[in-house]
């Protein structure tokens, strides 16, 4: 027997909420399953379960939101006997705190909209003490929540029901992605001693390549240039293992493989930067066909839990609509974060004539704790030079 | 199908992809992708749904006459005719 404990999706990941239950109490599990869904503040992540076996029972019910490290499901492995049940009970889950807005099944402690309680004659402050508990609906709570209301504006003399909260926020609090977005990047900020490089990249080779690949392709199999990207970025990683892994714990450990983080911009907000995982393995269109895959569930909110666990160096880029360049911050514990800025028409000098060719700026932030300089500048030009030669992708 | 098929078509298609941007806010004369906020991406995602939908191998060459959502309806209904 084995617990399944709510796994650590990113070291700024302190809880999460168990939304789905995807396997039924008693049915077989794989390692590589996915078993549950979980709501964070980077969006709902699928877990996967690590060993074969049986679900034997959810510990937490759905809703729930619970610390990074609680055991959420028994699973019988399959060389376990048929035991009836643990001597000792499991660990109760412990909530980190009242139910969240997003909770869609908390059941209800109070009626929603509880009828008005009898009147009560007013009581003086010196009364209060020892029953000044607030007491709100969920319904209610859940609101005040969404919307960032204080409830300790409304008193506790009557039960708080939905109809007491205002309907609209008087200031927009900060979403949750904005919060991750926020402690990730400003525990980079403080913590890691980022150095910059830049050059400019030809990219005319890249974008021949793949007009000539896709010319008589139908559209679903298709390369994208950010494919090469992604590849280039990942030949280079492993040839210069220093960008290519995570510093905690005051050392920095290199990755056996290059899981590479995508920078996506999400629609109505905020980023994600989930891995694609061993990007220098497969063939280009193998590649793509994961990029597509990785691309269309993270614009749809979902994703699995190792993908935004492990990624082990990013790229970002701006695509065709973008501007000349862009400097990342390296999204911590990874070291290395690469950009690449939108291609556009400029004159270069080859073989002493000018020619019109698609240039963009390609930079590299790198973390001083873990390389120097003259080493960026090496893996830099090395991207540089895999996609100049697309045909080596 | 019909021209309005069409536009029913490639409506619903962006609104699977650019859900936030209603089809009555958007320029049908301006480019296709500034107008939905849409990337690379994103585009090839339109076309693949497009090119299935249809049976028409909408090739990249082809990506000119698709520039705004007039272009890509017209594109459309000339190829499907």
């Amino acid at each position: 027997m084995s617990q399944f404990l709510m796994p650590s999706l990113g070291a700024d990941m302190a809880d999460g909420i168990l939304v789905e239950q995807l396997i039924a109490r008693g049915d077989p599990v794989h390692r590589g399953d996915i078993i549950a869904a979980v709501e964070t503040q980077k969006g709902a992540i699928e877990i996967e379960v690590f060993e074969d076996g049986f679900l034997d029972d959810w510990l937490v019910p759905l809703g729930t939101k619970v610390a990074v490290g609680t055991p959420i499901a028994n699973i019988r492995t399959s060389d376990t006997p048929d035991i009836p049940k643990p001597v000792d009970p499991p660990p109760p889950p412990r909530p980190s705190e009242a139910p969240q807005p997003t909770d869609p099944v908390a059941p209800p402690d109070l009626p929603e909209d509880p009828m008005p309680p009898p009147y009560q004659p007013p009581v003086q402050p010196e009364e209060l003490a020892g029953q000044d508990r607030q007491r709100v609906s969920p319904a209610a709570r859940r609101r005040a929540a969404q919307i960032g209301f204080d409830l300790s504006a409304l008193g506790t003399d009557r039960i708080i029901a939905l109809g007491d909260l205002p309907d609209t926020p008087a200031v927009e609090p900060m979403s949750a992605m904005r919060q991750a977005i926020s402690a990730a990047m400003s525990r980079s900020k403080r913590e890691i001693p980022h150095y910059y490089l830049s050059d400019s990249i030809d990219l005319t080779a890249a974008e021949d390549f793949i007009t000539r690949h896709n010319a008589n392709l139908p559209p679903d199999a298709r390369l994208a240039i950010g494919a090469l990207y992604v590849r280039a970025v990942a030949l280079a990683a492993q040839a210069f293992p220093e960008f290519n892994g995570h510093f905690e714990n005051e050392r920095f450990a290199p990755a056996p493989a290059v899981h590479l983080g995508m920078a996506i911009n999400l629609r109505g907000g905020g980023l994600a930067a989930p891995a694609l995982h061993d990007a220098s393995e497969g063939d280009l269109d193998a590649l793509m066909a994961r990029l597509r895959d990785l691309v269309a569930r993270v614009k749809k909110g979902r994703f699995r839990a190792r993908e935004l666990a492990d990624p082990t160096i990013t790229l970002t880029s701006l695509g065709d609509r973008g501007v000349r360049g862009i400097t990342g911050v390296i999204f911590p514990p990874q070291v290395a974060i690469v950009g690449i800025g939108t291609p556009s028409v400029q004159a270069a000098v080859i073989d002493d004539q000018i020619k019109p060719r698609r240039i963009a700026d390609i930079t590299l932030a790198a973390d001083h704790r873990v390389s120097d300089g003259h080493r960026g500048a090496r893996f830099l030009r090395a991207i540089i030079d895999h996609l100049q030669h697309p045909e080596t992708l | 199908m019909t021209n309005l098929d069409i536009r029913a078509l490639i409506t619903t298609q962006l609104g699977r992809i650019a859900p936030d941007i209603p089809i009555e806010s958007i320029d049908p004369k301006a480019d296709l992708r500034d107008e939905f906020d849409i990337d690379s991406m994103d585009f090839l995602t339109l076309i693949t749904a497009l090119g299935k939908e249809l049976s028409l191998p909408m090739p990249e060459a082809d990506y000119d006459q698709m520039r705004s959502f007039d272009d890509l309806l017209t594109y459309l209904q000339t190829n499907t005719n």
